[in-house]
């Protein structure tokens, strides 16, 4: 555990509390962003570059990308009059907050009987794109077919009704 | 704090911290875009885990942790092409994206 980490958790965790608790929806965006950068970050911290680099290009270029421009489209960038909240939302913080604590709980609980393995894998790309036409080559072709039919359904739901602008 | 010092508890405790909040985002917020953006922190949290298990556990040559992630990111994109366009759509239809106002199923 060193003071890289400790810096990076709270980057992941400020932008994520950011991107809940703030009112604006495009400053949750940018808080977003930043959750995601943090955890590219972590992911390299851990020695996982192909993954960090795929949260960079996936989740920084891609996703936030698509939250901004859904925000924009639907006019979110005005402020709602009754508050961002729900009605309910003492409930939802509760249950939230039961959750981390069970989940906290049983992190500690467990820690001695994990293993540590302190050495740095020698994993490198190769390998990865080995694995993936390889053993894993099942799973790839199934999110293949995954991609193009969300794309297409995506195109399809966002588009204009019988193809015509209203 | 002795049991803070194993790195695998630290990466375990921030995905569920981060969990927690995405939770907390998807049950409290009213706009449809924020809960997406929950569920995206709450997915993101899981490969975090996933990743931080990979590092530690053994035999990471097998990369198996390493693909869970990387195929739940590509999940996690198509999830998210999908629910944004949907909420475009929710929004064509009733001109709101607040999911209180959001109450029938009829177009």
């Amino acid at each position: 555990m060193n003071a890289v980490f400790y810096l990076l958790a709270v980057l992941t965790i400020g932008g994520g509390l950011a991107a809940v608790l703030l009112k604006h929806l495009v400053h949750c965006a940018l808080a977003t962003t930043v959750a995601f950068s943090g955890l590219a970050l972590l992911y390299l911290q851990l020695d996982a570059q192909f993954a960090g680099f795929a949260q960079i290009l996936v989740y920084i270029g891609a996703v936030a990308i698509l939250i901004v421009f859904a925000i924009l489209l639907t006019r979110g960038s005005d402020l709602p009059q009754d508050g961002v909240f729900s009605r309910s939302w003492s409930v939802g913080f509760v249950i939230a907050a039961g959750v981390f604590a069970v989940l906290a709980w049983a992190v500690m609980q467990s820690v001695r009987a994990v293993p540590q393995q302190t050495a740095v894998p020698a994993v490198t790309v190769h390998d990865i794109g080995n694995a993936l036409v390889g053993r894993y080559v099942l799973p790839l072709e199934i999110v293949a077919l995954l991609l193009t039919a969300a794309t297409i359904g995506a195109v399809i739901v966002a588009m204009h009704e019988n193809g015509r602008p209203k | 704090m002795t049991g803070m010092t194993t790195p695998l508890a630290g990466y375990l405790l921030v995905a569920a911290l981060l969990f927690a909040i995405g939770l907390a985002g998807a049950l409290v917020r009213r706009n449809a875009i924020l809960v997406l953006i929950g569920i995206e922190l709450m997915l993101n949290a899981a490969n975090l885990n996933l990743i931080a298990f990979w590092r530690y556990g053994p035999r990471p040559e097998l990369l198996t942790g390493m693909m869970f992630a990387i195929f739940s990111i590509a999940v996690a994109a198509a999830e998210a092409a999908v629910g944004l366009g949907l909420v475009i759509a929710i929004h064509r239809h009733t001109n709101t994206t607040e999911l209180d106002k959001i109450n029938r199923l009829k177009g």
